[in-house]
């Protein structure tokens, strides 16, 4: 021990050296880079599976609700088709491919209800109007829009109704419209006829006759002959007999013959010259569409109660909705911010008389905030800015409330002193100092506010209280309540602007809850 | 306390007092319609004179106020039901919303305690997993979701249930029916799902963070089982925030849910005030606003005041 002493004692001075002599001493450089406080709340919620995946949901919505008018529909806002309104999803490609998409529906029918369509689909068969096609070959024309007939039930005991028997079938929408008379010009007639020979497909069918066994002359599917309805086939003496749905049926056609024999495809009504020529023809609706439109009818989503197609009426209707989301959004940040900052910095009686205003605003029913702005202010500016201002005016209450909390916490605190002290004025310390804290908080109600929007925009419209519906724009309450009278027959109306709403809402909720525990920072290590 | 409760008290009837100030003043500015009618004409003229309607706004509003307070009139009604007080007509619609509200609570606050309970109890597990998930799904989507779900499936579907809610007459004449209830069913599940789920959020979040507090460990330290001390312990302080919210929702039930209303056609008072602002019946629809206004702060304060009386640690109103 002193001997080893005695050693370090006795070392000669030249052995000593500087360490680092003339190096200037200082501290060394990080090598990663710091983690900011947004930063830090960006990788936390990564970590959040289930508000990454909310938040795709949303950004797919999105894309969908504004790609859709390019690229998913051929359709554009001002395409209405009147006799193809409140029609169920159609798709060919997936009809072909995986039977979904059909535009199909399954509806009860009485004989002779079922035997008008099933008669569209032999008379468009019977393209050369001989009145040949028997059942079997009108069942598997491809404009036969019965496409399953279900086994003859009996109801009976019904009160007040006599015994029937009631056919449960498969009916493709599209195809139920069947034949319409038109009246066209001569010069269109030539081009529907150079269009037929183009493309191979029938649009003009033999015009029917108006006589006793014509049971609507309006209606162009009564194009067999029957008696109150019920088809029947008429001898030479004029004596008619029923004709029985059963195999091979054949129905007695009433079309309009000429001379010889040959059925008459158009008639003259009027007009001057060789183009203007009014004819009245009989169409089969659905090669009709096509050939003023060039493609087949088929909407992915169905079409809405007037005819638009339900897919652009939902992509702006998700627009609509997420624009005042949107909107309400940033005036409540920064309506809620400034409010709520000074009431918590200078407390006192400042705090109490603008704490009562707001309690004020707060205890009036929204909807009657609501109500009140529309009746008074709807004809001049205008339902969306009316909507606006009353959500405005109650909205940015909440983020008031969360600003004001978060500087009572803040506003005593030794940096704010030192700041003061140092003479920051009180702009500054309210905004560079303290405001930076509830950052978190005010982004994060900032998101929730948005489903909270568009929830009771849709409650609001459903309602009938705020009136967004024009015929470009749609909002998606407006779509609901466009439905709401109708929806159990055509439960598509109400399925996808609902489950729309309800997707929106739940990742609105999932994504703000990971964004709340994101920019919570007492929360971190907490989850693992 | 007792000085808390009555400035509460007194505050609160400043500001309802407040809102329907302004509300008035709002609603008397919008155009009155006169109808037609001569013979109506004249009695809807007798009687809006006798209000003061030709005189100035606030002469207006010093005798709605004092018709209010000395007889409990609130005017009268011109569109719904002719020349009917509105008190009267409003009364007729209460007991149907009180009643559908009152169904849906009783339905949901067991079921939503009980699985909050499980879901604390099992937390972490796959039980807590699926519950707090489904419940997430469950308080985000809007309730006419569930109102189209249930009567997609309860009438369309199955016939099981009746769309709408039956009228008095069709029902027997009582509100308490077996018929009447049947009618009553859609809506009270439609509304049931929300507020069995935001129950049980609830219940779950206050119940976990009792669970894992210094007392519990003590309690188990003393050799009680887990449930004894659960159930003992854990349950009842785990009630001081839940029961006040309970209580607030028993005055929301007056309140009631006008999207639910108006789909199952229920004869209460949200589709009363619908009616008012679709046919402008003015009367009717400012004694909504004052009702709907009023339920929201009594609910307010009782929730507020409860905390109080229910746990006697907090003493309201002190700094």
């Amino acid at each position: 021990m002193s001997k080893t002493a005695g050693n370090i004692k006795s070392i000669p001075a030249e052995k000593f050296a500087f360490v680092n002599r003339g190096e200037k001493l200082t501290d060394t450089k990080f090598v990663d880079k710091p983690v900011g406080y947004l930063k830090d709340a960006w990788i936390r919620f990564c970590k959040n599976k289930g508000s990454i995946v909310a938040a795709v949901i949303i950004l797919i919505i999105l894309l969908f609700a504004f790609l859709t008018p390019a690229f998913f529909t051929k359709y554009d806002q001002t395409f209405m088709d009147v006799y193809y309104a409140k029609k169920a999803p159609r798709n060919i490609w997936l009809r072909d491919h995986l039977g979904i998409c059909s535009g199909t529906v399954t509806r009860d029918f009485n004989e002779r209800g079922m035997l008008v369509l099933i008669g569209i689909g032999i008379g468009a068969e019977d393209t050369q109007g001989t009145g040949k096609v028997t059942l079997e070959e009108g069942m598997a024309s491809y404009y036969q829009p019965m496409k399953e007939i279900g086994d003859p039930q009996e109801i009976t005991g019904m009160i007040g109704s006599k015994d029937k028997t009631i056919y449960t079938c498969e009916l493709d929408t599209y195809l139920e419209y069947g034949f319409q008379y038109q009246s066209i010009e001569q010069s269109e007639y030539k081009k529907i006829k150079e269009w037929e020979s183009q493309t191979g497909l029938q649009v003009l069918y033999p015009l029917v006759e108006e006589n006793e066994w014509n049971l609507e002359p309006t209606n162009a599917n009564y194009w067999y002959k029957t008696k109150k309805g019920t088809p029947v086939t008429v001898n030479a003496r004029g004596k008619a007999k029923e004709i029985a749905y059963e195999p091979g049926m054949v129905l007695e056609d009433n079309y309009v013959r000429d001379a010889d024999g040959n059925p008459v495809y158009y008639m003259f009504t009027g007009g001057g010259d060789v183009d203007t020529a009014q004819y009245k023809v009989r169409v089969l609706y659905y090669n009709y569409y096509r050939y003023v439109n060039g493609f087949e009818p088929e909407y992915l989503f169905g079409t809405d109660s007037q005819g638009y197609d339900l897919m652009l009426r939902l992509a702006s209707g998700i627009k609509l909705s997420f624009l005042v989301a949107l909107v309400v959004s940033i005036i409540n940040f920064t309506i809620g911010a400034i409010y709520g900052a000074i009431e918590g910095y200078y407390g006192g009686t400042t705090d109490l008389v603008m704490e009562r205003i707001s309690d004020i605003l707060n205890n009036t029913p929204f909807i009657v905030v609501a109500t009140l702005f529309q009746l008074h202010y709807a004809s001049k500016l205008g339902p969306i800015p009316c909507l606006l201002f009353a959500y405005v005016t109650t909205g940015w209450l909440g983020m008031a409330y969360r600003v004001r909390t978060q500087f009572y916490r803040f506003k005593n605190q030794e940096y704010v002193m030192a700041a003061r002290t140092l003479g920051a004025s009180d702009a500054r310390i309210i905004w560079k100092h303290i405001f930076p804290n509830s950052l978190g908080t005010i982004i994060t109600s900032c998101v929730l506010v948005i489903p909270g929007v568009i929830f009771s925009e849709s409650m609001l419209s459903f309602l009938g209280i705020v009136k967004l519906g024009t015929e470009k724009t749609t909002s998606l309450g407006t779509l609901l309540a466009d439905a709401s009278s109708i929806w159990m027959n055509y439960p598509h109306l109400m399925l996808f602007p609902a489950l729309v709403i309800s997707l929106l809402e739940i990742c609105f909720n999932l994504f703000g809850n990971g964004l709340r525990d994101a920019f919570n920072p007492s929360l971190r290590g907490v989850e693992e | 306390m007792l000085k808390y409760v009555i400035k509460r008290v007194v505050l609160m009837f400043a500001t309802l007092f407040i809102i329907v100030t302004i509300c008035f003043f709002l609603i008397k500015l919008l155009p009155q319609d006169i109808p037609q009618e001569a013979a109506q004409q004249e009695a809807m003229m007798e009687r809006l004179k006798a209000q003061g309607y030709d005189k100035p706004i606030y002469v207006q509003y010093y005798r709605y106020l004092r018709n209010i307070f000395t007889h409990w009139d609130f005017g009268t009604s011109w569109k719904i039901q002719k020349m009917q007080p509105v008190t009267e007509l409003f009364i007729e619609r209460l007991p149907p919303t009180v009643l559908i509200n009152l169904y849906s609570l009783l339905v949901s606050l067991p079921i939503g305690i009980l699985l909050g309970i499980y879901a604390a109890i099992k937390k972490n597990k796959w039980q807590d997993q699926v519950i707090s998930t489904s419940v997430m799904i469950f308080v985000s989507v809007p309730s006419y979701v569930y109102a189209f779900l249930v009567q997609y499936f309860l009438y369309f579907k199955w016939g099981l249930l009746p769309p709408t809610v039956y009228s008095l007459a069709d029902a027997g004449g009582s509100w308490f029916t077996f018929q009447m209830f049947k009618s009553m069913l859609p809506p009270v599940i439609a509304l049931a799902f929300g507020s069995v789920a935001s129950l049980c959020r609830f219940t779950r979040a206050e119940l976990t963070e009792t669970l894992t507090s210094d007392y519990m460990l003590l309690a188990r330290t003393k050799g009680l089982t887990r449930a004894q001390a659960t159930s003992r312990h854990a349950m009842k302080n785990a009630m001081v925030p839940i029961l006040p919210m309970i209580l607030g929702g028993f005055i929301d039930i007056l309140a009631g849910s006008f999207i639910i209303e108006q789909i199952f056609s229920v004869p209460g008072v949200g589709q009363l005030y619908l009616t008012s602002i679709n046919q402008l019946d003015y009367d009717v629809f400012m004694m909504d606003t004052v009702f709907y206004t009023f339920v929201g702060l009594l609910a307010g304060i009782v929730t507020d005041l409860s905390y109080g009386f229910i746990d006697p640690r907090i003493r309201m109103g002190e700094k």
